[in-house]
This record gives C-alpha cells, sequence and structure tokens, in this order.
C-alpha cells in the first residue's frame, strides 16, 4: 500500500508542477497518508474484535486481511506495474574509488538507521515507549495503572503501519510496484525479525544485515540461490538459536 | 474402530453410486473437492496438535510432481499406487524438516511452512527440466492394469479420488480417536504438562507433521491425474491460502467437515471465475474473516451439533 | 536401602538471587515429608530442580541411586517421578474424564496411532481413579467449567495415574479455603494410599498451613532463603528457634 501510494503522491506532485526535490516529501506523506487511513480502519474495526483470542487465529486474520488488501490495490491501482523514477534520480551518484553508487540507496541506509535508532529510542528513553511496553508485558496491570490500553494500542499499531508504509514508499523508487511485491516483502521481513528474535530492534538490524549480505553474496556467487540464501541463513540461525539470536528471558511458568 | 469403517465405506459406496447420476462438471468438481479435501484434512490433523500450516503447498506439489514424473519417466501408471507415492514422496520430502519445525508454534510454524513452501515454488520456477514456471503435462493413469476409455475417464478418476480420499480419511478418524490422537489435543492445551506426563511433544508434533505430509501429498497426486497438467502454482503461497481456508472452514473437530469446506470452495471457485474474477481473494479473506469471527471451531461443529 | 531420592548440595542462582545453596536433602520410599519456607524460600524451586525444569548450578540429583541431574522432565517422569503444581496445568477445554485418559496414555509406552483412547478398559480405569478422588460425578464435565478445589484434585489426579515412586504435590491447599484444606488433603492422601508403588510412594508436598503439615507429614524440611534451616521429625522442626524465627513466625 506504502508503493503505491507513493507512485500516486510523486505522481500528483508532479503533476501540480511542484519540483523534484519535492518528490521526497510525497514519499513521506504517502506513507503518512496510509497509516493514518488503514491503521484506524484495520485495528479498530477488525483487530479489535480479535485481541486475546489465540496467535494462531490472529495469523488468519492478518492473513485474511492480506487476501482482502491485495485485491483491493488491485481495485484501485490497476494491474499493470507503475514505476517512480523521480525520486531515485535526485541524489545523483556517489563516487566511492573506482566505482559509482546511487546517491538514493546511501540516503535510505540513513533513513533506516534513523529510523531504528529512533524507535528504540522512543521505546526505551520516552514516557509513552516505557507505557507501550507495560501494555505488551501485562495490559491488565497497564490499565489498572491508569493507562488508556486501548488507546496505546491504536497508537503503536498506527506507528507500525506507517513504518511499514514508509517502507514501502522509500523502496518504490527503485522497483517497479506491481501486485505480488507485497508476499515476498512478508517473506524476507519475517526472515529478518526471526533472525534477530522476536521483539528486538537490535536483532531485527542485525537480521536485515544478514539478510542483505546473504541476498548480495548468492546474487555475486550463484544468482539462482539468491532466494534460498535467506533462509539458509535463517535456518542456520535457528538450529543455534531457535529463538532467533537476541532472545529475551521468558518468565516461568510454574 | 469397527463403526468408523463401516461407515466410511458405505458413505464411499454411496458416493460411487451418486457419482452415475452427476453431471460431468460435477463430477470433476467432486474430484477437485476431494483431492484438496485431503490436503486440507492434514492441516485439520495439524490444528488438532494447535498449529496451522501455510505451507500445505510444498506437500500438495510434492506429491503431485513425484505422481507426475513417475508416470511420464518412469512408466508408473497405476493410479493408487501414484497416489500412494505421491504421499511418500512429500513424507520423505519434509522428513529432514519434521523435527527442526516441531520445535515452533503459531506465527514461527506458519511463517517456517511457508517460507519453505515458496522455496520449491522458487526452484520449480527455474527448473527448466521440470517446465520452469509453465510445468508440463501428465497422461492419463491406468487402474489395475487397465487402460481408462475417454467416455469413462470423468467417472473413473472421480471414483478413485473417492476411494482413496475414502481410505485416508477412515486412518484419519481412526487416528484422530487413537490415543496419540487425545494426547495431540493435549498439547494444543497445554504442552508443559504433557511433557510433564511423560510424553514427547516434539515426537507427536513431529509424527503429525509427516502424516499431514503425507495426506497431502497423496491430494496432490490425486488432483494432478484429474487435471492432467501440473505447474508450480501447486506450492504457491494463494494454494496453500486456500488449504488453510478450506481447513478452518472445516474446523478441527471432524474429518467429514473438511470435504465439505472444500467442495463448498471449488463451488464458489468455479463461479467466481465467471461472476467476480478480480475479486476472488478478497472474497475469500472477508469469508475467512466471518468464519473466524463467527464459527471459530469452523462449519464442521454445526454440523456435529 | 539406597534412598528414593537423593538430592546432594543444589544450588541454583538467579542473577544474583539465591533459590537454591547447598541443598542436601535424602527421602526414603514410603515417606511424607513436607516443605515449609515463606515465599521465595525456594520450595518451587527445589521442585523443578527435581523435576528437570530448572537445572542446577552445582550438585546433583539420584533417583533409585541413578544420576538424573542432565535429564529433562519428561525423562525424569518416566523414572516413576510425578508432580502436581501450584496453578493446575490441565487441559481446560477437555472433560474431566480426557484429562485422566491423556494422563494414562502419555504415560503409557508408545503411543498408538490407532488403538483407541476411549475403550471400556481404559475408561474403567479412569473413572476408578476419579473415583478415588471423589471427582466421580464430574467425570464429563468441561474442566474450564470446574471449580478451583476440583481442578486442584484433578490436576493430582493426573500425576497419580502412574503409580510414582516419587510424587512432589507443589502446595496441593493453595487458593482452597480454609474449612476445605483437610477434607481435601484427606482425599488426597487416601488416594495416594490407594493407587501407590508396590514398594511405596514417597510424597513431598509443599505447605503453607503448619497444622496441615502436623497432621500428614511424617518428616518436615524447612526452607529459608534457599537453604535448609531444619530437617527432621515435625515436632522437632517446629520447636526449632530458627524456624520459629523465619519461617512460622511464631505460630502454633
Amino acid at each position: 500500500m506504502g508503493a503505491y501510494a507513493a507512485a500516486s503522491f510523486v505522481a500528483w506532485f508532479a503533476a501540480a508542477g511542484f519540483a523534484p526535490w519535492m518528490s521526497i516529501i510525497a514519499l513521506f506523506m504517502a506513507s503518512v497518508a496510509v497509516a493514518a487511513l488503514l491503521a484506524p480502519l484495520v485495528e479498530r474495526g477488525l483487530l479489535r474484535v480479535f485481541y486475546g483470542r489465540d496467535e494462531v487465529l490472529l495469523v488468519l486474520v492478518t492473513y485474511a486481511l492480506f487476501l482482502i488488501l491485495e485485491d483491493a490495490t488491485k481495485l484501485i491501482w490497476g494491474a499493470n506495474p507503475y514505476f517512480v523514477s523521480a525520486p531515485y534520480a535526485l541524489f545523483g551518484n556517489v563516487q566511492v574509488g573506482e566505482q559509482a553508487y546511487v546517491g538514493y540507496d546511501f540516503a535510505l541506509v540513513v533513513v533506516a538507521a534513523v529510523c531504528g535508532i529512533g524507535v528504540w529510542w522512543g521505546l526505551n528513553r520516552t514516557r509513552i515507549g516505557k507505557v507501550v511496553l507495560a501494555v505488551i508485558h501485562s495490559a491488565e496491570v497497564a490499565s489498572s495503572m491508569g493507562v488508556n490500553v486501548s488507546r496505546v494500542y491504536t497508537f503503536a499499531f498506527m506507528f507500525g503501519i506507517f513504518l511499514a508504509a514508509l517502507g514501502g514508499a522509500l523502496t518504490a523508487p527503485m522497483i517497479s510496484v506491481q501486485p505480488g511485491v507485497s508476499v515476498s516483502v512478508v517473506i524476507v521481513s519475517f526472515a529478518v525479525v526471526i533472525i534477530g528474535g522476536l521483539g528486538s530492534i537490535e536483532g531485527a538490524a542485525i537480521g536485515a544485515l544478514i539478510v542483505g549480505l546473504a541476498r548480495a553474496l548468492a546474487v555475486h556467487t550463484w544468482p539462482p540461490a539468491e532466494l534460498f540464501s535467506i533462509y539458509l541463513a535463517m535456518a542456520i540461525v535457528l538450529v543455534f538459536r531457535p529463538e532467533g539470536l537476541f532472545l529475551r528471558v521468558k518468565a516461568r511458568r510454574i | 474402530m469397527k463403526r468408523t469403517v463401516w461407515f466410511g465405506v458405505s458413505l464411499v459406496v454411496i458416493f460411487l453410486i451418486a457419482g452415475l447420476l452427476l453431471p460431468k462438471w460435477l463430477l470433476f468438481l467432486c474430484t477437485m473437492a476431494a483431492a484438496n479435501g485431503v490436503v486440507s484434512l492434514g492441516i485439520v490433523l495439524l490444528m488438532r496438535g494447535g498449529v496451522v500450516s501455510f505451507g500445505q503447498g510444498l506437500v500438495f506439489a510434492a506429491g503431485g510432481y513425484a505422481a507426475a514424473l513417475l508416470s511420464n519417466k518412469l512408466g508408473v501408471t497405476d493410479a493408487l499406487l501414484l497416489t500412494a507415492a505421491g504421499g511418500a514422496a512429500a513424507v520423505l520430502m519434509t522428513a529432514p524438516f519434521a523435527v527442526l519445525l516441531a520445535r515452533y508454534r503459531g506465527i514461527f510454524f506458519a511463517m517456517l511452512t511457508l517460507a519453505l513452501s515458496m522455496v520449491l515454488y522458487g526452484v520449480l520456477v527455474k527448473m527448466d527440466a521440470l517446465g520452469g514456471s509453465d510445468g508440463f503435462t501428465m497422461s492419463r493413469p491406468t487402474l489395475l492394469g487397465m487402460k481408462i476409455a475417454d467416455a469413462w475417464s470423468g467417472y473413473v478418476l472421480y471414483s478413485i479420488a473417492v476411494v482413496a480420499t475414502g481410505l485416508l480419511s477412515i486412518g484419519a478418524r481412526i487416528y484422530f480417536d487413537s490415543s496419540r490422537g487425545l494426547v495431540s489435543l493435549a498439547i494444543r492445551e497445554n504442552e508443559l504438562r504433557v511433557e510433564y506426563l511423560g510424553a514427547s511433544v516434539t515426537r507427536v508434533m513431529a509424527a503429525n507433521f509427516l502424516l499431514a505430509a503425507f495426506l497431502g501429498g497423496a491430494g496432490g497426486a490425486l488432483a494432478i491425474m484429474a487435471l492432467g497438467h501440473i505447474e508450480p502454482n501447486f506450492s504457491y503461497w494463494t494454494t496453500s491460502g486456500e488449504f488453510v481456508f478450506v481447513a478452518i472452514l472445516a474446523g478441527h473437530t471432524g474429518v467429514l467437515g473438511a470435504f465439505a469446506a472444500s467442495f463448498v470452495l471449488e463451488l464458489v471457485r468455479s463461479f467466481s471465475s465467471s461472476y467476480f474474477p478480480n475479486t476472488w481473494q478478497m472474497a475469500l479473506g472477508i469469508f475467512l474473516l466471518i468464519v473466524i469471527r463467527f464459527f471459530p471451531r469452523g462449519l464442521g461443529s454445526l454440523i456435529k451439533k | 536401602m539406597s534412598p528414593v531420592l537423593s538430592a546432594k548440595s543444589l544450588s541454583k542462582h538467579f542473577d544474583g538471587v539465591v533459590a537454591a545453596e547447598a541443598v542436601t536433602i535424602a527421602v526414603a520410599a514410603g515417606e511424607r515429608v513436607g516443605l515449609i519456607g515463606s515465599n521465595g524460600a525456594g520450595k518451587t524451586t527445589f521442585v523443578n530442580l527435581i523435576t528437570g525444569y530448572l537445572k542446577p548450578d552445582a550438585g546433583a540429583i539420584e533417583l533409585d541411586g541413578r544420576d538424573v541431574t542432565a535429564l529433562g522432565p519428561r525423562e525424569i517422569e518416566r523414572l516413576g517421578v510425578a508432580r502436581s503444581f501450584q496453578i493446575p496445568q490441565l487441559c481446560a477445554e477437555m472433560n474431566v474424564l480426557d484429562n485422566i485418559l491423556v494422563a494414562a496414555a502419555c504415560g503409557g509406552e508408545a503411543l498408538s496411532f490407532w488403538q483407541p483412547a476411549h475403550t471400556a478398559q481404559t475408561r474403567e480405569r479412569a473413572l476408578a481413579l476419579l473415583e478415588r478422588f471423589a471427582l466421580g460425578a464430574h467425570a464429563e464435565r468441561r474442566v474450564a467449567e470446574l471449580p478451583g478445589g476440583i481442578r486442584k484434585l484433578l490436576d493430582i489426579a493426573m500425576s497419580l495415574t502412574r503409580r510414582p515412586r516419587l510424587l512432589l504435590l507443589d502446595e496441593p491447599t493453595s487458593g482452597v479455603s480454609v474449612e476445605e484444606k483437610f477434607p481435601m488433603m484427606e482425599t488426597v492422601m487416601a488416594a495416594i494410599a490407594g493407587e501407590t508403588h508396590s514398594e511405596g510412594t514417597a510424597v513431598l508436598f509443599v505447605e503453607h498451613d503448619m497444622e496441615i503439615v502436623t497432621r500428614y507429614a511424617s518428616r518436615v524440611v524447612a526452607f529459608y532463603s534457599g537453604r535448609v534451616l531444619a530437617d527432621g521429625a515435625p515436632a522437632t522442626v517446629l520447636a526449632d528457634a530458627d524456624v520459629r524465627r523465619h519461617v512460622t513466625g511464631g505460630q502454633i
């Protein structure tokens, strides 16, 4: 959704005659728009009904949602691919030694780092973040301490959607936006989270690096194994650390 | 156990007779419903242990490709033999992962199985020897050494599917009622206690995974025999998703629910392609949400009461 | 005769918190040992160490002279050690009878793929066990609908299906009202006597109520901050000055 919204926003900005550098703002606005529109709808209208139910059930709910949104994007944007090349050219090329790199790629790394550090800081060093952590730990206790749990849920979900949409929007200039891009993202991001360990931001960062390096290595040495390399990395980590690299301490159950 | 067998056998006979009266299109639809229903029955079996596989397309494809290759390259054409071989091939293929996967639950299990099936999809698409993304065709199977005449092919393929799924369903029912089946249900609820009572949760889950793989592989073989053509899409995530859909619709209480739900899906699919071809997934998703919301134990729980 | 259970200087620390320190306890067949101590004294940790849920940092555990320190809960159960839980660990969506059948199936030889779980024989045995716990009337009830005391009894009944050599009861009467405690212990002890191992089941129970301890224990072990404070006959231990100061708080 983020990628598609980005395609539309960039196109609108171009049509309205804004300067090319404004297309970067279009990307951010697209993700904000997706989060603002989609998150409350999904969270209030749908997920709310299923809170507290089995985890497997929530997987199914999100799967159903995935099916619905996949078709919804096709209905809204059609099945033809979109190209959002305007922002990609903005940062020019960067010369490092003999090699030329696209500036946008560097910018992306910076944005990712800023997002990661920002989320970590927000969760661990601010009041709101601590409240979110408390709600994750025990919604009941948090609620009895005067936390508006339902608002925290909505806020956290909206922020999650925003990050996901931002990821889509920032990726849009580098790919052709078409139906089916979502599945590959789901699987890759799941691999990242699993390698890092569920619920760990440091883990996600390292997981992403490992997946990225594994892919790059495969592409350079033996391209057909690109897809494999992700799962191979994941499998190796899981064999040695079934809960991922950064696992959390579990509470005693008995 | 005796009652289960008698009940199952009489149902098979009833379906065999009823098949003589069905029009050709419905016969084919029922054949596909039976083949896909067996795969979903495998997911139902897993659900009884508390996990859902989003990658049963993997075993479905494994069984289908195995049957098609055996028939094309090695000249094994007997339909019942191919069905069993499809199941066996799927078990062999998933066996290395069984113990690893048996340690995972919930979203981990779902996504790991999904990942496995997508790896197979990726491999199949790139394998030119297996026809790449176009797949390849398989000639019509034989039954007990006899060639199947054109005029009767629809009915014979239907009968093969009915008999094979009938046998597998009887087996599944017996398994559900067994002590191991009961312990599976207990694992779903409290695996810590099961481990403390002296049973190996990992071993039960691994065995369930392999049993489900056999059902999926057999279903794949049955499907390819009816379709006559196989392609990597067998292992694609949407295929797996439909199996999950049917299993959820069926609920984990019974065996017959899987086939009823599978029939409903095939019926809706055959109409949807003409009436709403572009929103097929959306319709599935909305329907799935409704089922989860209002019939958490599946439609199967309605039939029972 | 060698003891059934022999724990030798077990130690376990959690991030600097001492949960067990040089705990040495030997239990003989047929003994009824009451474990007492305030919350956090290390009673449940001891039970968790014996049953393999936790691994000791140091020390060794022997069952019938065999070292089992490295084994997990399942292997230890297979050697005849059963336990109940402070918070009953049941299959809440199943009925009472099925819970017992699960326990019987898990404890049996290999789990069968085709032998039915419900047969005249298995049902009869399960119902007989339920009768000992006065749970026969609830056999067909769903566990989730039952009150806490009944669940507590069912939890203990499940741990008895295999006639263990050593039975560990973690606070069998917690969460049960004062007037129900004695009848409940009466039922449990009578049931254990009825389902006892041929060589006599040794019972260890964690308990806060000193009257119950005095009535049902043949021996008492008092814990204080992970250590064994006193070990011996109930009257001796409960009269001990340290135990009075740190555990019973001068009551009795």
